[in-house]
């Protein structure tokens, strides 16, 4: 197994990609060590494709840098063989069977594992000699996974995969994705969109939030999780506990307030009921402060009492 | 060989759920000494969870010297959990149920006995804690 702290599977600086008018990225930096299943959330247009698109080599940066295994993402046989992509729309030839598919890749990769994909598919039943437009959403998202992990890439980016997908087709999806990253005994990293973020809490262990093109969150989830807190209490003025902590969200009525804080230590105040974060909570929180950077837009939730 | 559930509404953290599950089947004699729990890559293909959950879960349980770790083979169970002996768990049945109905008779319902349940038992753990 390779050390993962040394070298991140997938690391940026101040990453930006403008296109004429909007800007689609903005100064992001993120470390996704390697094994991760990072999952990369955030409102529609905050510019999860376009990362995803710059770190698969598809699209060019327009400021900062990013490296994937060390090396800059660019359109070379060596970086692509390392690298899986399955944009949101499944790159599939309907007319085709997934048995043509296999031969296709045996011919475009020079690592092919055509063997892994007849396994997997025969372990969930879906027919290699039909073709793929005649295959429900899930096996087709199933042929299209299958088809991506047989060239045994170690980094697979993954843009909302499982949008389009019936919870039953969604939760074998995932059970293929993480029965890979297990079989890959810690060298495969994943990022992976989506809204569900249900299923991520379930399935990831790293998590990238941008709102507004930034990066608002970046890290592991269970610390991400142990370092928020919800707090509940009266309504009064929080200026002392926004000095000791970072208050990311308010939720303010005329008597009560429900604040999602980042800690800077234990909370002492005892006006304040102090209850865990789920992973949808710390998002939603994240997803609503909104705005760069978080904590201009919390100093006018401030000064509005 | 048993199979898992993971309950993402649960508030329980996944990892949990599965140390739970393990001691529950021991304790129910589902698993016994000798038994192999499925491997990682079984329990991630069947319930879609990240495989670190299930190495976190086995992991805890090795800690607690309920399953061993062999090279190569898998996880396997090694003893059975401590439990009190048989006729406990009915005996303290029974005078839950009688403080049940002294509480019922108090005008007491459902959530009130639980919330004051939960509240007892947090008490007697902060208790435990400093003590």
């Amino acid at each position: 197994m390779t050390a993962a702290i040394d070298t991140p599977a997938i690391q940026t600086r101040g990453l930006t990609k403008r296109y004429r008018r909007v800007t689609a990225l903005s100064d992001c930096s993120v470390t996704i060590p390697e094994g991760r299943i990072c999952a990369l959330v955030g409102p529609n247009g905050a510019g999860k494709t376009t990362l995803l698109r710059i770190l698969s080599g598809l699209a060019r940066a327009t400021g900062g840098a990013a490296s994937i295994l060390g090396g800059a993402p660019r359109q070379d046989p060596a970086f692509l063989a390392e690298i899986g992509f399955l944009a949101q729309e499944i790159p599939l030839y309907r007319r085709f069977t997934a048995e043509d598919h296999i031969g296709f890749g045996a011919h475009l990769n020079p690592r092919w594992d055509g063997a892994s994909v007849r396994s997997r598919l025969g372990e969930l039943g879906i027919p290699v000699d039909r073709p793929v437009g005649k295959l429900s959403g899930g096996q087709r998202a199933q042929v299209a996974l299958a088809l991506t992990l047989a060239k045994r890439p170690r980094v697979l980016l993954l843009d909302e995969p499982v949008a389009a997908l019936d919870p039953l087709a969604r939760r074998q999806f995932l059970g293929t994705l993480t029965a890979a990253v297990a079989d890959s005994g810690g060298e495969l990293t994943v990022m992976l969109s989506s809204h569900l973020v249900g299923d991520l809490e379930r399935v990831c262990d790293h998590l990238v939030l941008l709102a507004a093109s930034r990066v608002q969150l970046c890290g592991d989830t269970d610390d991400l999780l142990a370092t928020h807190k919800i707090l509940v209490g009266a309504r009064k003025d929080t200026s002392a506990l926004g000095r000791a902590h970072t208050i990311v969200h308010a939720e303010r009525t005329e008597r009560q307030d429900t604040l999602l804080v980042r800690l800077s230590g234990p909370v002492i105040d005892p006006g304040y009921e102090v209850a865990d974060v789920s992973l949808e909570e710390l998002v939603l929180g994240y997803m609503g402060a909104g705005g760069p950077p978080a904590y201009a837009h919390l100093t006018a939730i401030g000064e509005d009492r | 060989m048993i199979s898992f559930r993971v309950d993402g509404r649960s508030g329980v953290p996944p990892y949990l759920q599965l140390v739970q599950q393990v001691r529950q089947a021991l304790r129910m004699g589902v698993l016994d000494v000798g038994d192999q729990l499925p491997t990682v890559r079984e329990v991630v293909a069947a319930v879609a969870v990240n495989p670190n959950t299930v190495l976190k879960a086995y992991r805890d349980l090795e800690r607690e010297g309920l399953v061993e770790a062999r090279a190569g083979q898998g996880t396997f169970v090694r003893r059975r959990p401590p439990g009190p002996p048989p006729g406990t768990h009915s005996r303290l049945g029974r005078s839950l149920a009688r403080w049940v109905r002294d509480a019922r008779d108090a005008g007491l319902d459902d959530e009130s006995i639980e919330s004051l349940l939960r509240v007892t038992l947090r008490a007697s753990d902060s208790e435990e804690e400093i003590a």
